[in-house]
């Protein structure tokens, strides 16, 4: 049978009834309204429960103020300080070569596969009682701040390589050729163009950081109004029965987070502007 | 003046340039020619001061420049794809060079808007690259390499990456400007029309070496081998010698001196016609001639016709 | 160029002096803790009913947990970059949730609803069916904190590969089905896995969640990570180190078959 004389098969037309992938839309919809919507409007439910007042008077508590603002407060310096490692590091991955580079690279996610309680005791184990550098800063702010720094370690590293990465050699080129020293080129063409990717890491960090539990819950020691971070306020709200109070200032948490990753999305379509 | 001497440049086990040697005059427009991986690129880069040669010596504007960064060679280089700072405007752009100069912001504005309208961009100042076209992008990388009065202009496959009519328009307004100002300018190129038609004088390199420099009519009419003769225009080969189709006188009789060939196929391109022949012994060859000369012969597929060579061809 | 090369190793001794007090050094000194008292310490402190049974309980939650979600991500990702539906950038943002949720926030909220006095307390109890402080709640936490791995991972792949191979098995006379099982399952295959990795993981460590909705019951619902709290704080650090250096072991070949698919998970580095 030649070529010429195989039946031909017309195309099946796909039913075009309804948008392509409106169906999977609609269980993707669902699984994740199921998941997470509906648990989440739970605490926003519970926290409103007793009305606007009592959600205020449980957010204003001395030792809620006192978690949350402890919380912000560390979680900026330690986005902000591993904002400037991760490019550090990220810039060291990317125009540097050592043996063991590659080894190295994969650890950075490190944080990110390891448990967050295993976190918490690894840094408890060199900063605390039994250090064996003689560090001792456990149950005080500086504890809760390393174990942050831990776990946020890798969000501004990958958030830069890829940025870095793709960078057009050409241009610090040109600007040698204009006469630019590598510090004047690093100044004016390299980091403007890794800001965005920069300030996107360091919101992830930040968003990341001000929810973190498992690694400060050994290390803080807890005292109120001391090193006490919202999570753990939260936990022990939990525990003593005070759902409402809980709610209320997950509520806070929750908002703070998702301005926080709203501003990244924002930052993005900002950014891709110059794309081109 | 730029002057190149033994230079030679590997990565890795691949040389990239061997022992090189070049001149440029003053105040030309020289074009470095040749297919990829001749080495033209590193060449230019090497005088760039972008890569360091592992021997010999660059001396650029007069001043031993071998080990001196790019920065220091007063040069100015335009890339490829352009390499224009993406997150600043056009008018920051060409200020760069005058910028980080700490060049008082009255002088530095008066020069950009001199240069924008010298490359036929006023307008579009405040406009980022990222909304130009490919040769608007172009002409403002030129402008931002002219605007701090480089001694050299170094040029890469400047229009490489541009559409064949924007290319050409860009090509004739180039020598128009060299023609004006008179910067040393080396360009880069595997386009050996644009060479022929942009340059004072050529180089044509092939796997790291020169073949041959001079004026482009000289490299055409006496090309010093078979392969700048064949890189330079098209070829026909006759016995052991490369001849151009153009001198290839057909006869309709016989003669002295004249080989017999068949007419395969005849083509018709406006005024210029390209006869494609076989010749006894099986090989085939292209000749050209005008429309008057096939008209007078009555050339057509399967005729019988003499072929002759004239002297004049590469060795 | 000397100054160039000392700047580099400045560079280069800076990143790593941060990275070795940050991340190498505390890891490190945990495996050197743990394995201080010898290997056969450590198996026996592994090897315990307890210990025993939180492994099973964890590997049993993730293996729930991450398949529905490698579902879930397969089928989001396509309707997010194949489909053509209104309410993609919404579904989009969705997904991104679990990030922004702090894990006790996000074990307080299946307290609400599933708890006692939840939601839906009440019907489940009616139906003696027990959610909170038991395996289902651990369960629903860890499909929660896994929900966008897959998704995360599998979307850009598509984007990237791009639907002109689709579009030709759809000419070649391939049915919806078909399309899916002969060409787009194959180019997302490695996406997925990688997406897998990464859920898996999360699911094994998840802790401040399940520290709420389990109970803790030893033996019933006490994963490895609770596992490794209960130990620390009844002050049986060794095993403690010994539960966390296993935790770790398992981080560790995640980063493995992270690197090792890394690579392939994108067309255009493969």
């Amino acid at each position: 049978m030649s070529v010429a004389e195989l039946p031909i098969r017309a195309p099946r037309r796909r039913r075009l009834s309804t948008p392509p992938g409106a169906l999977g839309l609609g269980v993707s919809t669902l699984w994740l309204s199921l998941i997470v919507l509906l648990p989440l409007a739970a605490v926003a439910a519970r926290s409103l429960d007793g009305g606007l007042g009592d959600f205020w008077a449980s957010v204003t508590t001395r030792q809620a103020v006192d978690a949350l603002r402890f919380t912000v407060v560390v979680s900026l310096v330690a986005a902000a300080l591993n904002t400037a490692g991760g490019l550090l590091v990220a810039w060291v991955l990317v125009r540097d070569d050592f043996r063991g580079k590659r080894v190295l690279n994969a650890l950075i996610d490190l944080p990110f596969a390891l448990p967050t309680i295993v976190a918490g005791i690894t840094l408890l184990a060199l900063y605390g009682k039994d250090s064996p550098v003689g560090i001792d800063v456990a149950f005080t702010q500086v504890a809760v701040l390393l174990a942050l720094m831990f776990v946020t370690l890798p969000f501004v590293v990958r958030a830069v390589q890829p940025v870095l990465m793709e960078l057009d050699r050409e241009m610090e080129e040109a600007s040698a050729s204009l006469g630019a020293t590598p510090g004047v080129t690093f100044r004016r063409i390299v980091f403007p163009n890794l800001v965005p990717a920069l300030l996107s890491g360091a919101a992830l960090a930040f968003a990341r950081a001000v929810g973190e539990f498992g690694s400060v819950v050994l290390l803080s020691g807890n005292i109120p109004f001391d090193t006490q971070v919202a999570a753990v306020y939260i936990f022990k709200q939990v525990e003593s029965d005070n759902a409402d109070g809980a709610a209320a200032v997950a509520v806070v948490l929750l908002a703070i987070s998702l301005l926080v990753l709203v501003a990244i999305r924002g930052l993005g379509r900002w950014g891709a502007r110059h794309e081109g | 003046m730029i002057t190149v001497e033994h230079v030679t440049k590997r990565f890795g086990d691949f040389v990239a340039l061997d022992g090189v040697s070049l001149e440029v005059p003053d105040g030309s427009l020289t074009a470095l020619l040749g297919p990829s991986g001749s080495g033209k690129s590193t060449l230019l880069r090497v005088i760039a001061g972008l890569e360091q040669p592992d021997a010999g010596e660059v001396e650029v504007a007069g001043a031993r420049a071998t080990h001196l960064p790019a920065r220091k060679r007063e040069i100015g280089f335009v890339f490829q794809h352009y390499a224009a700072f993406k997150h600043l405007t056009v008018f920051e752009n060409v200020a760069f060079g005058l910028r980080i100069r700490k060049r008082p912001k009255a002088e530095v504005a008066e020069r950009v808007d001199e240069l924008l309208e010298l490359v036929g961009l006023e307008g579009y100042a405040e406009r980022y690259p990222a909304q130009l076209s490919g040769g608007q992008r172009q002409r403002m990388a030129l402008a931002r390499a002219l605007a701090v009065q480089p001694r050299v202009l170094l040029l890469d496959e400047p229009f490489g990456a541009l559409d064949a009519n924007v290319r050409a328009d860009l090509r004739a307004w180039l020598r128009r400007l060299h023609d004006q100002m008179h910067v040393t300018t080396v360009l880069v190129t595997h386009d050996q029309e644009e060479a022929m038609e942009v340059a004072d004088r050529l180089a044509v390199l092939r796997g790291g070496r020169i073949e041959q420099v001079g004026a482009p009519r000289d490299l055409y009419e006496r090309p010093a081998n078979d392969f700048v003769m064949g890189f330079l225009g098209p070829v026909s080969r006759v016995g052991d010698r490369l001849v151009r189709p153009h001198d290839l006188i057909l006869l309709g009789h016989p003669d002295d001196g004249a080989e017999e060939a068949m007419v395969r196929r005849v083509l018709h391109l406006g005024f210029e016609v390209r006869v494609e022949l076989v010749l006894r012994g099986g090989e085939e060859l292209t000749a050209q001639v005008t429309r008057t000369e096939a008209d007078e012969l009555e050339l057509e597929s399967g005729e019988i016709v003499w072929l002759r060579a004239p002297r004049p061809a590469a060795a | 160029m000397r100054a160039e090369t000392v700047h580099r190793l400045a560079l280069r001794a800076l990143a790593l002096g941060y990275l070795g007090v940050l991340l190498l050094i505390p890891v490190g000194l945990v495996f050197w803790r743990t394995f201080e008292p010898g290997l056969g310490a450590v198996w026996d402190a592994v090897t315990t009913p307890a210990a025993i049974s939180a492994f099973w309980l964890t590997i049993a939650v993730a293996l729930i947990a991450v398949p529905l979600n490698a579902l879930f991500g397969v089928v989001a990702a396509l309707a997010l970059v194949r489909g053509r539906a209104p309410g993609r950038r919404v579904l989009d943002a969705l997904i991104d949730l679990p990030f922004a949720v702090s894990p006790v926030v996000i074990g307080l909220s299946l307290v609400l609803l599933y708890g006692r006095d939840g939601w839906f307390g009440g019907w489940l109890a009616e139906r003696g069916i027990q959610v909170i402080f038991s395996v289902p709640g651990i369960v629903l936490a860890t499909i929660f904190v896994s929900v966008p791995f897959v998704v995360r991972e599998v979307a850009p792949v598509l984007r990237e590969v791009g639907d002109e191979q689709e579009q030709a098995a759809a000419t070649l006379g391939a049915g919806a089905w078909q399309t899916f099982r002969r060409v787009t399952l194959p180019s997302i295959r490695w996406g997925i896995a990688y997406g897998v990795v990464l859920a898996t993981a999360r699911a094994i460590g998840e802790f401040g969640a399940v520290s709420i909705v389990s109970g803790k019951i030893a033996g019933e619902t006490e994963t490895l990570t609770l596992l490794v709290e209960k130990r620390f704080t009844n002050f049986d650090v060794a095993g403690a180190y010994a539960a966390s250096a296993l935790l770790a072991l398992i981080g560790l070949a995640t980063l493995l078959a992270m690197s090792l698919l890394s690579s392939r998970r994108s067309p255009s580095t493969r």
